[in-house]
């Protein structure tokens, strides 16, 4: 317990807790301020306690757009990570393949998440869009606006072209920093493809796939624009996430405190749950 | 184990190769025998690595073939050759323990749970990682690892050869001695055929019965460590084995005799020189003579390196590289003479013989 205690660092850490103060802290503290109180405009707050959480916690309308929720990032996770791996060991290592697949890879993550949303609107249209045309003349009774089912379908689909391009370029990029030597031993111990994979390619991958984990989970766990615009939340309030929800709370309703009880215990489960991934993740073959 | 023959075996990297520069090996026509200890030695991009990823299957050679006793392995891949290679830097399964490392290369190609457990724990007991059975490989140290490395090439027994490249590279010097005399026991315990890459030639000598020197993806010689000491076939062995190595002097040959700008060096015998080339004189710093007779010379430096002083001096506006003895004095009028026992003639860098 002998560390030298060096009170210069703060001036050194200061910019930082600056732009963080006014970036995140403050706002965050302002939201904390409207859910503790109760507003009918004209800039008269009433004190409300915890009042608002409490309804928060037991409204089933903020329990389902949470089931929802998590039900859309578990498929997202378990279709992306999977397919984003998938792609990148099926990806060339040398030659002009290599800058083809990368820009391919690049352009969905290049597009802002509303026209992202528009291109899927257009092109799930059975009147006029490719897919939904080309599924109605194949006879396949296909309409995201009416059908709850069809309606997830569209917006998964949207969500794994836009986005596993993330997870197969960061794990393209974990995989060429395997040096050769790797893949030569493994020849010469006989090892088959699978265990190439699971003894070289996977540990290797450890730390790309964290991040390729937390992000997509966070993503996915905040999406807002791009099913608004498709389905705006709909049919009914099958596709309304939490964030969707949360919007349509404070903006169409304006119930400003109950939306930021709920804006609070919202970022408390991402925190949470973001910081379980990385736990398990980081500790995860490292004992034993 | 296996004899491993090189049939005029030539390799490019690229997809045409045209002139010769475009070889990375140029052509390599040798014999391994059975059980024989090899070191192939050159600097670095000599094509003595590209000539081991051949015969372990690695690479496939662009002319050529490839012989196993006798069968043709040229398009058979690493693992139909049944070859153990380490390699330069330590390749370690991360996630496995130190058994499973070595267990590996037996697992997957099904050998029965108690013969792996019997080789394992054999292996371990040779490289000496019997007290880390259970460790994972990951955190380990740079030797550990090698050593894990060298216990996987080990563990095999049925294998054909077991070729290292450069495997001690990244080993403290202590342990180097360690392990390559623990490979020598091996070698002498059971019989492999062993092929290994150095650049570093005392690990080159130490380890093999057989040298093979190579230069610009040529073999230039192949000798015991004796003969590339007292007959270099070329400048370039000359030079690079031995420390210092050969002094190499341009000389003009009349007869029995060479002539140094206005020195005459007389030859052990004649010349039987085909053509008229760029003729050399070859000698090693331990067979020149310092004292008080032979040519006039003027001393640049003495460079003491412990055991022995190393003497640079210039003889005919030529370096000259002398070994003396640590207590030697070194004469105020200093003189040099060669030993004729040690002189080499070399037309084109190429050892001539001379007649008795």
């Amino acid at each position: 317990m002998d560390k030298p205690w060096n009170n210069k660092a703060w001036f050194m850490v200061l910019p930082v807790l600056l732009l963080v103060a006014f970036s995140a802290i403050i706002p965050l503290m302002t939201v904390v301020n409207y859910s503790v109180q109760d507003t009918f405009g004209n800039n008269e707050f009433f004190w409300a306690g915890t009042d608002w959480y409490q309804e928060v916690l037991a409204s089933d309308r903020f329990w389902n757009s949470m089931g929802r929720n998590l039900v859309f990032s578990a498929i997202i996770l378990a279709i992306q990570i999977p397919l984003g791996i998938f792609i990148a060991l099926n990806m060339p290592r040398s030659g002009w393949g290599v800058s083809v697949c990368l820009v391919l890879m690049a352009l969905p993550l290049l597009i802002p998440w509303n026209v992202v949303g528009t291109i899927w609107q257009v092109f799930g249209r059975i009147d006029i869009g490719l897919l939904g045309y080309s599924l109605a003349a194949l006879g396949i009774d296909y309409n995201y606006v009416n059908d709850p089912f069809d309606a997830w379908i569209t917006v998964i689909l949207m969500d794994v072209w836009h986005w596993t391009s993330l997870v197969v370029l960061l794990c393209y990029a974990g995989l060429v920093s395997i040096p050769d030597a790797y893949y030569q031993a493994a020849k010469i111990d006989g090892a088959s493809r699978w265990a190439i994979f699971r003894y070289i390619q996977l540990p290797k991958m450890n730390r790309v796939l964290l991040i390729a984990v937390l992000l997509r989970f966070m993503d996915s766990f905040m999406i807002y624009t791009e099913p608004f615009v498709v389905t705006g939340g709909g049919p009914g309030n099958t596709t309304t996430f939490l964030s969707i929800d949360l919007v349509k709370l404070a903006i169409g309703e304006f119930n400003l405190g109950e939306a930021a009880a709920m804006s609070i215990v919202y970022f408390l489960i991402v925190l949470l749950l973001s910081w379980v991934f990385y736990t398990v993740m980081t500790n995860y073959g490292q004992e034993r | 184990m296996a004899r491993i023959e090189c049939n005029h075996i030539r390799h490019a990297y690229g997809a045409n190769p045209s002139s010769p520069k475009d070889y990375a090996l140029k052509e390599v026509h040798h014999t391994f025998e059975d059980g024989g200890a090899y070191a192939l030695l050159g600097p670095s991009g000599c094509g003595k690595t590209t000539l081991l990823n051949i015969i372990s299957g690695l690479l496939h050679p662009s002319h050529g073939e490839l012989l196993f006793d006798g069968r043709d392995v040229t398009h058979l891949s690493t693992q139909e050759r049944n070859i153990a290679q380490v390699f330069q830097f330590p390749v370690v399964y991360d996630t496995m323990s130190v058994y499973d490392n070595l267990a590996f290369p037996l697992r997957n190609r099904g050998v029965p749970e108690a013969d792996v457990d019997r080789r394992v724990r054999e292996t371990l007991e040779m490289t000496g990682l019997a007290d880390m059975v259970r460790r994972r490989a990951r955190g380990l140290t740079a030797d550990q690892k090698q050593k894990i490395s060298l216990g996987r090439g080990l563990v095999r027994h049925d294998v054909n050869a077991i070729l290292f490249d450069e495997p001690l590279t990244v080993i403290d010097p202590h342990m180097k001695w360690v392990l390559r005399s623990q490979l020598k026991q091996l070698h002498k315990r059971f019989g492999y055929t062993m092929v290994y890459v150095t650049h570093d030639q005392t690990e080159a000598l130490t380890f093999a019965d057989h040298v093979v020197v190579m230069y610009e993806g040529e073999v230039v010689q192949i000798g015991t460590p004796a003969e590339l000491f007292e007959r270099p076939k070329h400048t370039f062995v000359g030079y690079f084995i031995g420390s210092p190595g050969m002094n190499v002097l341009p000389v003009s040959v009349d007869g029995s005799n060479a002539k140094l700008g206005s020195q005459t060096i007389e030859l052990p015998g004649a010349p039987k020189m085909a053509g008229a080339g760029a003729i050399e004189l070859g000698i090693r710093p331990e067979y020149v003579r310092l004292g008080a007779a032979g040519m006039p010379a003027t001393i640049r430096k003495v460079e003491d390196i412990g055991r022995h002083k190393v003497v640079r001096a210039s003889l005919e506006g030529c370096d000259v590289a002398v070994i003396v003895g640590e207590d030697a004095e070194i004469p105020a009028d200093p003189r040099i003479e060669f030993d004729p026992a040690g002189i080499n003639l070399y037309a084109d860098s190429w050892r001539v013989e001379m007649g008795g």
